[in-house]
């Protein structure tokens, strides 16, 4: 997880500045006990009843490709064992930083992952099945994808000072738009075209409510949801139901194989054959990323969620710059919404399952900036994505206590384990 | 460029907040604004910044008339303000803030970060502020963000600069070098326009003063004026400056704090290791700039916080770990520092305001039932003893002035008879004849011999109240001094330094 990138470049500490850290700073042993009690929960869990003799087989090609690797038959107690250790190890260097008050978050990272492989190979153990990962990658993708563009629309909204509850019913708008555009016409792309329309519409509304008439941000969202679900559901039951062939069936969105960056092992498919929106997605997080942070109209849509008066004074328009970011961030979210349609599926009543919520949620963890939306998303997804696969290998673990998970995790997260999360300090406050 | 305004009224409702107001603001000089709180003075400047439209009268720069729809077109006129509260972006570097709205960018925009530093530096060095540019706002002091207002200011060619009561959160250093500044500024042409209620700031650095009083010009005075015609012109009649007391007379009672520390949420120190001694009879009075533990220090006192280590005892009872019901039922008074929100309910009445801590036990209650009856009469009573200007005690608290809400808080806690008295910020806001009124009351309850305990962050009430003076910075007491100790010395103490070189506090 990256923090959010406020200043342009890091500089030197001003010596006047008062950081309290040196005359009152305390050391935050919160961290190190954390993983120290995932360590040992993950030894009870994992490795104490795991049979010597079992083995969790992994493929890394999938059996279709042109080339493949042999399916990897683990040994389970060793591998287990090994990330054990490294666990451990990880948590003694954790306590060491915390006490020389120099956290370091890449043992965070390092550490999630030794934990997930520990739960894949104890999983996989216990069934006979294979774990085909280059799938497994490819449903993540395709869980997160609309997740991230949620959250991006999430990030330009609450940067400028404007909660986007409506994300879900802007997916949903811009799905459903999405397929009659797409229908209509027989050409998927100019549903993409048609799906942030309605996103930005959507928008349009909670801007006019939230901005201009100050309506509590919140409920206007959820009233917006609700609206456009009965909308949808409507217009599904009658006009689209009553002509599935006219009305709903987008033809599916073509994949683009990128070649060589497509062959990578593994990761190569998942990443690099995959729709137009998925491309997007790459650009989008780089321009919005750098864009946030570095144009003037980053700067200034900003400064709008953070202290619009102050933006006030320097002769900023907020409420028109909100507009802006509002109707803008709601046109992300639409052209997401497209991706519940991307395989050719025809749109359905509800199709976006409340993957808007989630998405305000991997904005959070993202804390508020594009990279990390993504990163945290993409999270989402391949919880979601490993849900689906282990349900049909078969696994130990409940099925509906699994999908949980995510969003405790999100809880804690959010609960201060990754840090200080610090929203805009004028989210959700109305500007006269 | 010269500035001038003619006949500018501006109406809230039946307010006449300004009326009929004649300025004229010459470049090179430094134009002070004196009045009260609510006299007018912000109005007026917002008028001039665009912030507001006035009903009538005129704005003319270089005698020809401009009219402002928003702060914008009044900066693009060349006028710039620095507001009393920072309008800073306080996650944004010095760099970012500075060039907010008018940003150096490139192609699609990017903000050529490099020349916006070169901005900031080059302002910086001119007028020798030390700001560097890719600091975080929020991580500088407050003196510190203040050059950075007026860099951002200057940075617009701002030729006409309005300071809004700039000195309210410096520590007496800070307010000299703000002095320089402003000189300096004057000298390189600039025209100044200094809003403040401090005469003696006023004596110190105007070329002229106009003075407002309820919306009106009522005189301009020179600074060679007396800082006592100075108050009677701001007040309209005659004051009594400072404190009228007789020498302190301790006795044996006692609130005795020791070794009390207080963190806050993100577990940092905010009250390090503070012991001090208030004896019956004396006021201490805790001087400090805002934000150096002292209101956590009271709140602690109170029970309001929880306290990580450390004992508060009142006459050999201890107060840590107690409740706050309890520790006022111990006989302790609070007068917190921000009245409209912790003080007061605004939406109730001042008969419910004033019921508030003791609405549950006799004589104003009986069982599940309250005996308004007899708390009318003793409601009416005090607001009568405390001089609470209102229609009846059915007054909504919340359409009260400033100084009657701050009379009824008093009142409150003064009804109940007390052994310790806690006042955090008693007079912010309120105009001198409230001040004078609340210090009165303040010096009978120490003169009944109960521990008086003040928290004040303008030197010059500590310095009237006080008996002795605990002085806090980063959540220390750097030390206890008489009252008679002068201001540099106290000023020194609040930016952390002491004489003991073996008890430097901070760094800078």
């Amino acid at each position: 997880m990256t923090a959010p990138m406020m200043a342009g470049t890091p500089g030197p500490v001003e010596p006047g500045a008062t950081l309290r850290a040196d005359v009152l700073g305390t050391v935050s042993w919160r961290t190190p006990i954390t993983l120290a009690v995932i360590s040992i929960a993950a030894l009870f869990a994992f490795v104490l009843f795991t049979p010597s003799t079992a083995l969790a087989q992994f493929a890394f090609t999938e059996p279709d490709a042109s080339w493949q690797w042999p399916v990897w038959h683990a040994p389970a107690r060793l591998v287990l064992i090994l990330c054990a250790v490294g666990t451990f190890a990880l948590t003694a260097a954790a306590f060491i930083a915390a006490a020389a008050r120099k956290p370091r978050r890449w043992y965070l990272v390092v550490f999630g992952a030794l934990v997930l492989v520990m739960f894949l190979v104890w999983v996989m153990s216990a069934s006979t099945g294979t774990l085909r990962l280059p799938f497994l990658l490819g449903l993540t993708m395709t869980w997160a994808v609309p997740l991230v563009f949620g959250a991006f629309a999430g990030v330009l909204c609450e940067r400028a000072g404007v909660i986007n509850i409506a994300i879900e019913g802007q997916l949903l708008g811009g799905a459903f738009l999405c397929a009659i555009a797409a229908s209509i016409t027989g050409s998927p792309y100019i549903g993409l075209v048609a799906a942030p329309i309605a996103g930005a519409l959507v928008g349009l509304i909670l801007a006019v409510f939230s901005i201009t008439y100050k309506v509590d941000q919140i409920i206007v969202g959820v009233v917006v949801n609700v609206l456009v679900l009965g909308l949808t559901n409507y217009l599904f039951s009658t006009v689209l139901s009553e002509n599935p062939q006219e009305f709903n069936s987008p033809p599916p969105l073509p994949t683009w194989r990128i070649p060589v960056l497509a062959d990578i092992p593994v990761l190569g498919d998942a990443l690099f054959n995959q729709t137009v929106i998925v491309y997007a997605m790459y650009v989008a997080v780089f321009v919005l990323q750098y864009m946030l942070f570095r144009s003037r109209w980053g700067l200034r849509l900003r400064s709008v969620g953070e202290h619009p008066k102050a933006a006030d004074t320097v002769g900023i328009k907020v409420n028109r710059t909100r507009y802006r970011a509002v109707v803008l961030g709601s046109a992300v979210a639409g052209f997401g919404g497209a991706s519940f349609l991307a395989a050719g599926l025809a749109f359905t009543k509800e199709v976006s399952v409340g993957r808007g919520y989630i998405a305000l949620a991997a904005m959070i963890l993202g804390r508020w900036s594009p990279r990390g939306a993504l990163a945290a998303a993409v999270l989402f997804g391949f919880t979601d994505a490993l849900n689906r696969v282990l349900r049909n290998i078969g696994s130990p673990v409940d099925y509906e206590l699994m999908s949980m998970l995510p969003y405790l995790a999100t809880i804690f997260a959010v609960a201060g384990l990754v840090g200080r999360v610090r929203p805009p300090a004028a989210d959700g406050k109305p500007y006269p | 460029m010269k500035l001038e305004l003619r006949g500018i009224t501006k109406r809230f409702g039946d307010l006449v907040a300004n009326d009929r107001i004649d300025l004229l603001v010459e470049p090179g000089r430094i134009h002070a604004l004196l009045g009260e709180n609510g006299a007018g003075k912000s109005t007026l400047m917002n008028v001039l910044y665009g912030l507001y439209t006035p009903d009538e009268g005129q704005i003319l720069i270089d005698d020809t008339a401009v009219e402002f729809t928003g702060p914008g077109e009044a900066m693009a006129a060349g006028i710039g303000m620095v507001h009393q509260h920072f309008m800073l972006v306080p996650v944004f570097t010095v760099a970012e803030n500075v060039v907010l709205g008018h940003e150096p960018a490139g192609p699609l925009g990017i903000i050529n970060l490099s020349q916006a530093r070169e901005l900031v530096r080059s302002l910086s060095e001119k007028f020798g502020f030390d700001v560097d540019p890719d600091a975080r706002v929020e991580d500088l002091p407050v003196g510190v963000q203040q050059r950075v207002e007026i860099i951002k200011a200057l940075s617009r060619q701002a030729e006409v600069l309005i300071l809004d009561e700039p000195t309210a959160v410096l520590t007496p250093q800070e307010t000299d070098e703000l002095m320089t500044i402003m000189r300096s500024l004057a000298e390189a042409g600039t025209a100044v326009v200094f809003i403040t209620h401090k005469l003696r700031e006023v004596q110190a650095v105007a070329d002229e003063i106009t003075v407002i009083r309820r919306g009106k010009v009522v005189a301009t005075a020179e600074p060679t004026a007396s800082q006592a015609e100075l108050a009677s012109l701001m007040v309209g009649r005659d004051v009594v400056l400072g404190v009228q007391k007789n020498p302190a007379e301790p006795n044996e009672h006692r609130l005795e704090v020791n070794g009390l520390t207080v963190l806050d949420a993100a577990g940092t120190k905010v009250v390090d290791d503070v012991s001090l001694t208030v004896r019956g009879g004396e006021v201490l009075a805790i001087a400090g700039v805002q934000g150096n533990g002292q209101s956590e220090l009271a709140e602690a006192i109170l029970g309001l916080r929880e306290v990580g280590t450390g004992s508060v005892q009142l006459d050999g009872t201890e107060l840590v770990g107690r409740s706050v019901r309890d520790v006022l039922g111990a006989g302790v008074g609070f007068v917190p520092e921000d009245r409209s929100k912790d003080g007061l309910i605004s939406s109730f009445t001042i008969l419910e305001n004033f019921l508030l801590d003791q609405h549950d036990r006799p004589p104003y209650a009986r069982g599940l039932a309250l005996q308004l009856d007899h708390a009318r009469a003793k409601a009416e009573e005090f607001a009568g003893a405390f001089d609470v200007r209102a229609t009846s005690v059915d007054t909504l608290a919340g359409n009260l002035s400033g100084g009657n809400q701050q009379k009824v808080v008093l009142a409150r806690e003064m009804s109940r008879s007390l052994r310790l008295l806690i006042a955090s910020q008693p007079t912010r806001g309120l105009d001198v004849g409230s001040i004078e009124f609340v210090h009165r009351r303040i010096i009978e309850e120490r003169d009944a011999g109960i521990p008086v305990l003040i928290v004040s962050t303008e030197l010059d009430e500590v310095m009237g109240l006080a008996d002795r003076i605990a002085v806090m910075y980063r959540g220390q007491v750097v030390g206890i001094v008489d009252a008679d100790t002068d201001r540099d010395t106290l000023g020194m103490m609040m930016a952390g330094v002491t004489d003991d070189p073996g008890e430097e506090a901070g760094d800078d």
